[in-house]
């Protein structure tokens, strides 16, 4: 049914490029065209703050898909071509170049891109960089490198910030992260969480500044002066902006799609247009656990959504419904967080009695909403279960240590639900 | 050089050389299916499971802790179970058969 047919992919980053080999997987005869404005093969994004930064890999050695296995599943790889608009009654793609590309099919995978703040002085600061792309890692590497001094001030304490902030330290260089909020990771974990982290870095030799609102940023000589409003300031050969991100919904929203705090799709990943599908970070979605529309910024969203959209369009019958999952890797840390924290009204710590590792359980009166597990697999994946089941815990038992980690042991005997 | 021999859950042979490198990024250059790979090789995500050969298991060794605690999340684990991810490829791999987990 599908052999006369074009699927085409507007963005080939994770959720597209999961998308296309999902797509082929799942029976689709007809053509697949992916286009992405980036020049790269596509690659993993993640580690670009993380291993990749403090590595001298070539992006090469992390991409998601080697070259020849688009070749084999037929699927064409159009790069550093960008798309200008889309024509929905005509079903047709308007690139920049000038030419059309027809599809039966679309798939908007678009992402989203660093959110510059309206900081003075930021467009003639030298060596100011956002940290998205592999081309943006490699300026990062170059500036590091033939800088003397290598300050680096880091706006912004969120995962991105504090990541490239563990990293440059690892290669040397005199860190500073300056949060506009009270704390770091305000906007995703509880107090407990930022505290850690904030020692972790301290402990580090990397100064977090909280508090403070970076309102200009004066250059001379291709030294920067990073200045708050509380009259602080920072001098900086290299300043990393990390202060989040903006939805690339625009394509969608000048062809007259559904935008609602991102591309809105329905359960199968459908946009307002029938014939025209979203995934991926750009989306906003509905968590049938969570029972609330949300957007998500994850390699877990990315590759889930790819998946239902794939089989949606191939005719199967599918509803997206995954519990949210991420990572975060900082120092000998590794952080592993699973569901959505928004809306608890109290933490449990299970401490493990070893340096470095617990775990933070965020619970709405008796439901356990979500858990952060520091160098805690096994938090990680009780927590898991429990959020999956629904199950009740025994909180007692959860914050004692010497009962074994196993899903059995916690269960409360009281069973709710 | 090692010769490493991935049976799919679709019982598709292939064999690949590698000297370098982790056994999960061998099989994603090659696509080989049901090696996903998602987080990168960071052991985050499990999706790159596989079982030895238990006459080869001397060869990959055991699944260390973390490697352990993530494979609790898949029905399919069982005491040959490795996220290959984790398994570097060296001379002592020649010849290891691993089953892609379903």
């Amino acid at each position: 049914m599908s052999e006369n047919q074009t699927c085409v992919v507007v963005g080939a980053s994770h959720a597209g490029v999961n998308f296309a080999f999902a797509l082929r997987k799942a029976g689709w005869q007809g053509s697949i065209k992916l286009f992405d404005a980036d020049p790269s093969l596509p690659y993993h994004r993640p580690p670009l703050s993380k291993a990749y930064l403090t590595s001298a890999d070539a992006i090469d050695k992390n991409l998601l898909k080697a070259a020849e296995t688009y070749q084999k599943d037929d699927i064409g790889l159009n790069l550093g071509v960008k798309v200008g608009s889309i024509e929905r009654t005509a079903q047709v793609l308007q690139l920049e170049n000038g030419e059309q590309v027809a599809f039966d099919k679309l798939v908007i995978a678009t992402g989203a891109r660093p959110f510059i703040p309206p900081i003075e002085g930021l467009d003639s600061a030298s060596n100011l960089y956002p940290l998205r792309t592999a081309q943006d890692v490699e300026n990062i590497r170059q500036a590091f490198a033939h800088s003397a001094q290598k300050r680096v001030v880091i706006i912004g304490g969120g995962y991105i910030g504090l990541e490239t902030a563990a990293s440059l330290k690892k290669l040397g260089g005199e860190v500073t992260v300056l949060e506009r909020e009270q704390r770091i990771l305000a906007r995703v974990t509880a107090p407990y969480m930022s505290d850690y982290f904030q020692r972790l870095h301290a402990d580090n030799g990397v100064t977090v500044a909280t508090s403070k609102n970076v309102v200009r940023i004066e250059t001379t000589d291709g030294e920067n002066s990073v200045q708050c409003d509380d009259g602080t300031h920072y001098p900086a050969d290299i300043i990393i902006v990390g202060v989040g991100i903006r939805v690339n919904t625009e394509l969608a929203a000048q062809a007259g799609i559904e935008i609602d705090n991102g591309i809105k799709v329905n359960a199968q990943a459908q946009t307002s247009d029938e014939n025209i599908y979203a995934i991926g970070d750009c989306t906003y979605h509905y968590n049938p656990h969570y029972q609330r529309f949300i957007r998500l910024e994850s390699v877990q969203n990315a590759v889930d959504q790819a998946k239902v959209a794939a089989a949606s369009i191939c005719g199967q019958e599918v509803e997206y419904d995954t519990l949210p999952w991420f990572w975060s890797d900082q120092y000998d840390v590794k952080l592993q967080m699973v569901g959505l924290s928004q809306g608890y009204t109290d933490i449990l710590v299970r401490d493990e009695n070893e340096p470095n590792k617990f775990s933070v359980w965020y619970f709405k009166g008796d439901e356990l909403l979500a858990v952060d597990a520091v160098n805690n697999a096994k938090a990680y994946v009780v927590a898991t279960k429990f959020i999956k089941s629904g199950e009740q815990i025994d909180k007692a038992k959860l914050v004692d240590a010497s009962v074994e980690f196993k899903p059995a042991n916690l269960l409360s005997r009281v069973q709710v639900r | 050089m090692a010769k490493i021999i991935f049976i799919t859950s679709d019982s598709e042979k292939i064999e690949l050389e590698a000297t370098s490198g982790s056994v999960m990024e061998l099989a994603v250059q090659n696509g080989v299916q049901g090696i996903d790979g998602d987080c990168g090789g960071v052991c985050s995500c499990a999706t790159c499971h596989v079982h030895v050969a238990p006459e080869h298991f001397a060869k990959t060794g055991p699944a260390s802790e973390i490697e352990q605690d993530m494979l609790e999340l898949d029905d399919d684990a069982n005491e040959y179970s490795r996220l290959c991810c984790q398994i570097e490829v060296s001379e002592q791999l020649d010849g290891v058969v691993l089953h892609v987990a379903k």
